[in-house]
């Protein structure tokens, strides 16, 4: 075909890959050649000195299995006690609590800001602040507000009489990975409820002033109308935040300084690689995470239905 | 009960969670600018108000040579800022190629990228250690800029996709029509409307590029070259048991305030910039 359209469109198809290869090398170059490495190292003895001179050898997967690896299920303490163990358990629990209580508490604050009432556009930029701050910055403060002896935390549910001595909110192992868990609510509930509240949005109204007029009981109409229409979007934000949280480390690391009682993950992985300098075992343990979280992602994109032919 | 007794009760109900929920998200903000302003045995009084407020804390952050902060804060602008730049000058033309242009492959590419931007980071930390090491990036400030692409990149390509395909067609078509070249209808036509967009996925990448941690902490271990997060996490005291709450604080505030003043003009913006980065895919 010789015609002038196909030729255009020839051109176009050979301009739109000259213009993505500058992005397509640097997501190459950041994401699948690390990813690659470390997926390679995994299966060597790999220490932070021999990846330098290459004189690291290959184990097998003697990381992964047996004795020396991550899933050691003949550990004499059981799997679930080794540290690997702990901190698969800690992250998912730390991912369920927060996610369900962040969703939660995120379609109330939604509701809330959704409803008319005078000062609504302050409360809004409100709700973005715990968002804006950093998540060092929010460790910190509340690690500062947690403070065992000091802390405002304790000087407050005192006073109220709901306690009656202080509690190490981030050192008691009872109360640590929760004090997290709270810390990460306070920060990415404003997340969801900007998520939902735009699902909200762009509910049809008629519906409503049809219930309104037959005198159906709000909750009622929040259960029956409102929640299965903003379903999908909940759906696909709660994805969103779990994956998000799976891969945590910065508010534990910095709140309870890697303690076995709350590591992560994420957490387990750089100790191994970084304090412990074992650059194999720790790549092992980042490609598990890797494929825990690849395993998500499909999850979400099945989910959320994203529209690749770009057709709306 | 009659329906304005009904109505009042209501209001009384929608006006305790408002203020419930501000309390919520602004308290420890506050009680953090509260602790910066403290001094000495009054920092370990938990009064909700400083008595004699002093900004003793701010001036010890830039006074003490062996936690240098304002060079910290120096070093997390200059990341940051290459960070945007980059971002954004990749993310224009890969959104013009993935929004406009139907190609074959268009479908998987556009997968790659969003698949990208879920990655746990800790999946990269040692193939990037070696690599940051290889070319030299290794304990460099601005060496940062590489890792922290495999965050913003995706995400400033995935929302400028979606901007620039919502886009009008005769837009282009005017200008091919003129016989404007690929790179022509970028510059001459999308990017002039494009600011909107820019502005928002840049702030966002600025935010992102701010408040990272993992990667700072573990690719730059010479003090001078640090970025404020790992700044914070490292700001001691005069011996191991005594930590400096009020220069923490203060310093948490300083990093913090920028952001929330840029946060809340950009209000509308950044809401339908995360909106279309999360949920309309």
């Amino acid at each position: 075909m010789t015609n002038p359209k196909s030729e255009l469109t020839r051109e176009r198809t050979r301009s739109a890959w000259l213009f993505l290869a500058p992005t397509l090398v640097v997501l190459a170059l950041v994401a699948g050649w690390p990813l690659g490495r470390t997926i390679w190292f995994s299966f060597t003895d790999a220490s932070l000195d021999s990846i330098g001179d290459s004189t690291y050898k290959l184990v097998g997967l003697s990381n992964y299995f047996g004795e020396y690896g991550v899933f050691n299920f003949a550990a004499p303490e059981g799997f679930w006690q080794t540290d690997w163990g702990m901190a698969i358990q800690n992250t998912f629990k730390f991912s369920l609590v927060s996610v369900v209580l962040e969703t939660v508490l995120g379609v109330v604050f939604a509701l809330v800001l959704n409803a008319e009432f005078k000062g609504r556009a302050l409360v809004r930029a409100a709700v973005l602040v715990p968002w804006a701050i950093p998540t060092i910055v929010s460790a910190k403060m509340w690690a500062w507000i947690m403070h065992d002896q000091f802390g405002v935390l304790n000087a407050m549910l005192r006073s109220a009489g709901i306690i009656d001595h202080n509690i190490a909110w981030t050192a008691d192992p009872a109360y640590a990975l929760w004090s997290v868990v709270l810390v990460d609510v306070w920060k990415t509930t404003p997340f969801m409820a900007l998520l939902t509240l735009a699902a909200l949005q762009m509910l049809p109204r008629d519906c409503y002033e049809a219930a309104h007029v037959d005198g159906i009981h709000p909750v009622k109409v929040f259960f029956k109308v409102t929640l299965p229409l903003i379903w999908p979007a909940l759906m696909v934000a709660v994805i969103f935040r779990l994956l998000d949280a799976l891969r945590v480390f910065d508010i534990i690391y910095v709140m309870t300084s890697n303690s076995v009682a709350t590591i992560s993950m994420s957490g387990f992985v750089r100790r191994e690689i970084v304090d412990n300098n074992y650059v194999g075992y720790g790549s092992a343990a980042s490609t598990v995470l890797f494929l825990i979280i690849g395993a998500c992602t499909l999850l979400y994109l099945k989910l959320s239905r994203v529209d690749l032919g770009g057709k709306k | 009960m009659n329906l304005s007794t009904q109505r009042l009760l209501g209001n009384i109900g929608l006006y305790t969670l408002v203020v419930l929920i501000s309390l919520f998200c602004l308290f420890p903000f506050y009680f953090a600018i509260v602790t910066s302003l403290k001094q000495g045995t009054e920092l370990f009084s938990t009064s909700l108000w400083p008595d004699a407020p002093t900004l003793k804390n701010y001036i010890s952050l830039f006074t003490v040579p062996e936690q240098p902060f304002g060079r910290h804060i120096f070093n997390s602008l200059g990341v940051s800022f290459l960070v945007v730049v980059a971002s954004l000058l990749l993310g224009v033309t890969a959104a013009y190629a993935l929004g406009r242009i139907q190609f074959k492959g268009r479908g998987l590419l556009l997968l790659c990228v969003l698949a990208v931007s879920m990655f746990p980071q800790v999946a990269v930390l040692s193939g990037m250690f070696e690599l940051m090491q290889t070319i030299g990036f290794y304990n460099h400030w601005w060496g940062l800029t590489l890792p922290y692409m495999i965050f913003t990149l995706p995400f400033t390509v995935w929302v400028l996709t979606t901007f620039v395909r919502d886009l009008p067609k005769e837009l282009e078509e005017a200008a091919i029509m003129d016989g404007c070249t690929p790179w022509g209808i970028i510059t001459k036509v999308f990017l002039p409307v494009m600011w909107p967009a820019l502005v928002t996925t840049g702030l966002l990448a600025f935010i992102a590029a701010w408040n990272e941690f993992l990667f700072a902490l573990t690719f730059v271990l010479n003090n001078t070259d640090r970025t404020v997060p790992v700044s914070i996490s490292l700001i001691s005291g005069a011996d191991k048991y005594e930590i400096p709450w009020g220069k923490i604080m203060a310093a948490s505030v300083l990093v913090t305030l920028p952001l929330i003043v840029l946060v809340l003009a950009f209000q509308r913006k950044i809401v339908g910039g995360l909106t279309s980065g999360a949920v309309k895919g």
